[in-house]
């Protein structure tokens, strides 16, 4: 092997690609969207940090713990509504596969209904817990309890905004590469909200009702 | 309000009152007096020479990679001078309030700065040089070089890649406007807990810090998506992955670390500003809060964030000892992996910039010995630039001799670095100048990779070399004023002397603090041979003329286009053939080949939108410093908005005909006959000093590997 990592002949080299078309936009768009998942995942990651190490009970500093004032069961609607969004969303994706622009649009109305459901469940929840004076300003661990589950809910309130821009957007010019590959990255975020849910669920709700 | 705040608010306003500018202090109104006159005489001179129109349409609008790279480089060079000047500053303060006799003016009982002004100003420093200096810089060169290393026509984003650009110049204008509006943090580049709290730093100081921050680390993540989906996706047909040059393998292994990093810091500075805003008890004293946890959650980003910014530094000098040694790169696949092992290992290490929390022997061992591991990789690379010289045929030219000063900057550092790494010594030097001049030698190491990369790729950019004679005047002031700085203050370290000093007690120091200050004022003369530099290079510009391959021996794709690069890099696609692609065409003769045909091409079409955005991110930063709540919101939603209409848009770019092609095509190729082969590396042409010539022995390294065709001569 030369210095040259495997160079080619020179009498057969081609020097230059004249028909050459560059990448595929969909796929490239998709890849960056897809890397700012995982930059937002790291966000996540670092808040569920944050929460673990604020979680003992010094932490409450003598206030209410989440094992007082979380209500997984209240909480499960909300996990049911996210993925019945999602469940919505892919049906919608589907009927994008046939070209169906209704179908779509219907998965999109029915993804945005339910979520706009999950975050007034998520609000309704958070001034409950402000009424019996649990804030941020409460104790580290509910600071922490708090920041980390709105976080999420700011996420999913830009999905939202994000559902709407596409319905007008595929309303009104239908099927191209722009609007295509925007929903192939919003379903992307959608199911990243879901999965980090999970997480949230099963970690501060559940894990935190036990404690 | 959910916060008590000293001082008063109003809805209009904010915090923001007249009493906040502060026109009595006798260093910063006459600055802001300058700073006024300058913008006021700048915009005045566009304006005579109606040159408005020609700005925006060429640079405030533009996605090209190679303009937004270069404004990149322009903020990163005027932020590094604001940096220096805060580094004047605090040596300044600490050579004159030095002992119980000195003296003080301006209100300081010694020195000229308050201990107030003292904090804001390393503060400042700290965050400008990291953060708006040498990450710009990096990147701007990144940009640059990077599509044009892999054949790409730009990056994968180009509108993206000016949103960047745009949000980094919010973040720098943020830091600056903080001089003359309110005041900056004083609680060092990364912040402590508590005293960041709204309890012990009322003011709006920590508020600029926090967004400032927040602003370049969005733009950050911003261009290192870019970066890397370029690298992924655009490669020319042919770039393989073992053909990538290694500058475009470190941006990639860099870009994974930014990628991945900054949101830990974008985290921790978000839950800083829940605790001053909402009044959340992250990391305040009581209420249990965890001070610990702010740091830990800072180290997190801040050790891999100074792998960021090295490892293209690296990159930077890889493609310059092989251009001047006249060889290929020694141990390319070692250099490859190097690269990743150090960006794998930058993610284990943190805790070693606080041993001293006192975690424990087992955890303090863990994090010592995963922090020797980084030398590993290190040496490897260290090695592999070595034998690339070693039997070389080296041209001592300016950017050579800028990145051999890095080379030996990064030995010194390093084994600094590896003493500190281990606990028992760390605990008597944690906090002292020792590793204040430990850092410095690694942060010198990428200013001076920078320089020499300033010199490298300068003549691929704008069509022309920089001065020599010029260039080197200006690397041996600015190499005598590092050593005359930083000698000294390993010293210091080891006698004891803390870091961040108002005011230095002990008069016995006072001999080395005042070499320090002689070594700034010859840094002050390497400046100006900066300057001399540029205006002596532009002068003799048409003389400087470069032909695609400015240097005669350069290795890589860059080197085939045309110099400056015409804004769609390559007329044609090239086809890559082998790692050093230039190289192996000039060996086979086939450097000088040209396309024979010219196809239409689609380039992206310009676009206010990023600059608009970014301004609007700014208005939100301030607005959130002062707490205008209506302008905040206002700016947020703007910015969605816009963000909204650029969607619904949408960028169909333009077509470059084949004709228009090739007839820029012949009107650069008219030009490039006349400026090619007034370079000729090798002790000839205008380099001063001569070549060192061994004897060449090619068999002994299989193959051909020295293949240094000398065309021209
Ligand atoms: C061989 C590799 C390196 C080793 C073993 C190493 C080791 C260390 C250690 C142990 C500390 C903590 C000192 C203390 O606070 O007590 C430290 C601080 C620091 N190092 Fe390094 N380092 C290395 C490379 C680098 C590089 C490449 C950079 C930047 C380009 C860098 C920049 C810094 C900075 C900025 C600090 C101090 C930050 C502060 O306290 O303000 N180091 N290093
Ligand atoms: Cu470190």
């Amino acid at each position: 092997m030369s210095a040259h990592g495997n160079a080619v002949d020179p009498k057969k080299a081609v020097l230059w690609d004249t028909e050459y078309h560059g990448h595929d936009v969909i796929s490239t768009r998709s890849l960056g969207f897809f890397l700012y998942l995982l930059s937002d995942g790291m966000i996540f990651a670092t808040l569920f940090a944050a929460y673990g190490v604020l979680s003992y009970s010094h932490n409450y500093f003598g206030g209410p713990t989440p094992s007082q004032f979380v209500h997984p069961w209240y909480t499960f609607t909300q996990t049911v509504s996210l993925f019945l969004s999602v469940l919505a969303y892919g049906m919608g994706m589907a009927a994008m596969k046939n070209r169906n622009r209704g179908g779509l649009i219907s998965g999109l109305l029915g993804a945005l209904v339910l979520g706009v459901v999950f975050l007034a469940l998520d609000v309704h929840d958070m001034a409950v817990l402000a009424g019996q004076g649990i804030t941020v300003a409460t104790s580290a661990g509910a600071s922490a309890f708090i920041v980390l589950t709105q976080v999420h809910a700011a996420h999913i309130f830009f999905g939202l905004i994000w559902i709407l821009v596409m319905i007008a957007q595929v309303s009104s010019r239908g099927f191209t590469t722009d609007t295509v590959g925007r929903l192939l990255s919003l379903r992307m975020f959608w199911h990243l909200q879901a999965i980090i849910w999970v997480f949230v669920y099963v970690f501060v709700y559940l894990w935190g009702y036990m404690s | 309000m959910l916060v008590q705040l000293p001082g008063g608010w109003n809805p209009l306003l904010g915090r923001l009152a007249l009493d906040q500018i502060p026109y009595d202090n006798p260093i910063l109104a006459p600055l802001f007096v300058a700073v006024v006159v300058g913008t006021i005489l700048l915009f005045g001179l566009i304006t005579y020479y109606r040159k408005w129109g020609y700005l925006w349409k060429e640079w405030l609008t533009t996605v090209d990679h190679k303009k937004l790279g270069v404004m990149y480089i322009i903020i990163g060079l005027v932020m590094l001078f604001r940096g220096f000047i805060d580094g004047l500053m605090i040596r300044t303060q600490q050579v004159w309030a030095n002992g119980p006799h000195s003296s003080g003016v301006f209100g300081a009982l010694h020195g000229y700065l308050t201990p107030f002004h003292f904090g804001q100003v390393y503060s400042a420093h700290g965050l400008i040089m990291i953060l708006l200096a040498a990450t710009p810089l990096l990147v701007g060169f990144m940009n640059i070089i990077v599509p044009i290393q892999i054949g790409a026509r730009d990056m994968a984003y180009p509108y993206l890649n000016a949103l960047g650009l745009w949000i980094t110049a919010a973040a720098a204008v943020l830091i600056m406007i903080s001089l003359f509006v309110g005041d900056f943090a004083h609680n060092g580049w990364f912040g402590y807990a508590p005293i960041f709290e709204l309890q012990y730093s009322p003011g709006v100081g920590v508020d600029y810090w926090i967004w400032t921050l927040q602003l370049t680390a969005l733009g950050t993540t911003l261009g290192g998506i870019n970066l890397l989906v370029t690298i992924i996706k655009m490669r020319a047909p042919g770039m393989t992955w073992f053909r990538l040059p290694i500058f475009v393998w470190t941006s990639l292994s860099a870009n994974i670390i930014a990628l991945t990093s900054f949101p830990a810091l974008q985290v921790a500075l978000g839950l800083v500003a829940a605790d001053r805003y909402l009044g959340s008890h992250f990391f305040t004293a009581g209420f249990g809060g965890n001070l610990m946890l702010y740091t830990n959650l800072f180290w997190i980003w801040g050790h891999p964030e100074v792998y960021f910014v090295i490892l293209p530094a690296f990159g930077m000098m890889s493609e310059i000892f092989p251009t001047f040694s006249e060889k290929p790169l020694f141990g390319y696949v070692t250099m490859v992996a190097a690269s990743f092992a150090i960006a794998g290992v930058s993610w284990m290490v943190w805790l070693h910039h606080f041993f001293t929390m006192g975690a424990g022997p087992q955890v303090n061992s863990f994090f010592s010995v995963a922090t020797m591991l980084v030398g590993i990789p290190t040496g490897v690379k260290v090695f592999n630039w070595a034998f690339t010289m070693y039997r070389g045929r080296i041209t001592y030219s300016a950017a050579m001799l800028w990145a051999i000063g890095a080379l030996f900057m990064l030995l010194v550092g390093g084994m600094t670095g590896m003493m500190l790494a281990i606990p028992a010594i760390n605990y008597m030097v944690h906090n002292s100048v020792f590793v204040i001049a430990h850092f410095h030698s690694m942060l010198l190491v990428i200013v001076y990779a920078i320089f020499g990369s300033v010199i490298f790729w300068f003549p691929k950019v704008f069509g022309f070399r920089l001065d020599e004679y010029w260039a080197k005047v200006m690397f041996w002031l600015f190499t005598a004023g590092s050593a005359l700085v930083f000698v000294p203050m390993y010293m210091l370290g080891f006698m004891g002397m803390t870091r961040r000093l108002d005011y230095v007690f002990n008069p016995a120091w006072h001999p080395y603090l005042e070499v320090m200050e002689v070594g700034i004022a010859v840094y002050c003369l390497s400046v100006l041979a900066f300057v001399v530099l540029l205006y002596v290079s532009i002068r003799d510009r048409v003389k400087n003329r470069a032909g695609a391959d400015a240097w005669g021996t350069a290795r890589s794709l860059e080197w085939l286009a045309h110099s400056p690069v015409p804004f769609y890099n390559f007329a044609v696609t090239p086809h890559v053939n082998a790692r050093d692609e230039l190289a192996w065409r000039r060996e086979h003769g086939m450097d000088a080949l040209e396309p024979e045909r010219y196809v239409d091409i689609h380039m992206p079409s310009n676009t206010g939108m990023a600059l608009y955005i970014g301004a609007l991110t700014f208005v939100l930063g301030f607005g959130l410093t002062w707490r205008i709540w209506w302008l905040s919101l206002l700016s947020l939603a703007a910015i969605i908005l816009l963000m909204i209409i650029r969607s619904f848009r949408g960028d169909d770019g333009y077509i470059i005909t084949g004709a228009e092609l090739e007839r820029m095509e012949k009107e650069a190729l008219r030009n490039r006959a006349q400026a090619d082969g007034k370079y000729v590396s090798g002790g000839r042409g205008q380099v001063a000093g001569t070549a060192i010539a061994y004897g060449r022995n090619g068999a002994s390294m299989g193959g051909d590997p020295f293949n240094s065709s000398r065309d021209g001569i």
